[in-house]
């Protein structure tokens, strides 16, 4: 099993890790961070960013394959990834 | 569990001023990977440009110079004379690369310095407000080309590395891309072995890295990574020139 940290407060929101994520477990948090943006979130909900269309059914984060594709696109260092 | 991403120790812990979804990070922290690779963090300077990365040392753990505006190889070719044993690298961007400083580059690259260029091609101006730059691809809208870029106004996109390549002090020149995890390991292989080649003292390196700015092309962060693949690529090809 695998799983990722996300550093929310140095997260811009760009969501590129979203959309690489080959199993769809990032999603954002509806929270906001200091800075004013949604950060994203290693969230069991695959949300989202697609034109604001709603969830699908609930994804387990224990889905995650330590792949490492979101945190090689992150463009600020947000993610650390263990497995 | 073990910790098998995380930074590199030569990136500095900070949030950087780069826009969301800006290549710079990216190229960035592949460079810092590179450094603490190599083991080269104690004899690594880099030369910051004038651009976006003005402010590059801010982020990196390492020596660092800056240069004037397009003077980056001038800087550089100044720091390898005198401190031979220390590995050089410059951060340059299209405006400064090949624009202001082609002079620079051309003749640095001529006399076949052995220092490493990184060159973030991002085929427009960030840091003044979206302007053509001389990489800009034809009918490209920018903020001094409302209609696009036309050939017989503005010439064609400029593409230095191919002309660096026909150089025969030039060693190494490869084209890369950020547009997707699978580009990005390749960008880093190609950034390890320009450096690799002025530690084992073999000459001038350059890696042209096509690098995205969402801002002013305006588009999303994946949509400017999808034009990068789908048409910057097609005006830069990628892969090894020389």
């Amino acid at each position: 099993m695998a799983k990722i940290v996300i550093n929310r407060e140095k997260c811009k929101g760009c969501l590129l890790c979203i959309s690489f994520c080959p199993k769809g477990l990032i999603g954002l948090d509806k929270d906001l961070n200091r800075r004013g943006i949604k950060p994203v979130k290693f969230s069991r909900q695959a949300n989202l960013n697609k034109g604001g269309t709603p969830p699908k059914a609930e994804k387990e984060t224990s889905d995650c394959i330590g792949c490492s594709m979101c945190a090689i696109i992150c463009p600020d260092c947000c993610i650390e990834v263990y497995k | 569990m073990e910790k098998t991403f995380k930074k590199p120790q030569s990136l500095r812990d900070i949030s950087t001023h780069y826009c969301p979804g800006c290549g710079h990070g990216i190229a960035h922290r592949l460079i810092a990977e590179v450094v603490d690779e190599l083991e080269i963090r104690e004899r690594v300077i880099g030369v910051a440009p004038v651009g976006c990365a003005v402010i590059a040392y801010d982020y990196w753990d390492f020596d660092c110079s800056e240069a004037a505006h397009g003077r980056a190889l001038a800087v550089a070719t100044g720091i390898k004379r005198v401190r031979p044993q220390n590995i050089i690298f410059t951060y340059q961007g299209d405006g400064d690369l090949a624009a202001i400083g082609t002079n620079e580059t051309i003749h640095a690259a001529n006399r076949g310095e052995n220092v490493t260029v990184i060159f973030i091609n991002n085929a427009i101006y960030g840091m003044t407000g979206g302007q053509m730059a001389p990489t800009t691809l034809l009918a490209q809208k920018t903020v001094t080309s409302p209609e696009g870029r036309q050939e017989r106004l503005h010439g064609y996109p400029l593409k230095i590395s191919e002309i660096l390549a026909s150089l025969r002090a030039v060693k190494y020149v490869e084209r890369v891309s950020l547009d997707s995890p699978k580009e990005i390991i390749e960008a880093k292989k190609a950034v390890k072995l320009a450096f690799q080649n002025q530690i084992d003292n073999i000459g001038f390196s350059l890696v042209e890295i096509l690098s995205p700015c969402p801002t002013y092309w305006d588009m999303s962060p994946k949509e400017a990574m999808d034009w990068i693949r789908d048409v910057m690529a097609k005006e830069f090809p990628l892969g090894r020139i020389k």
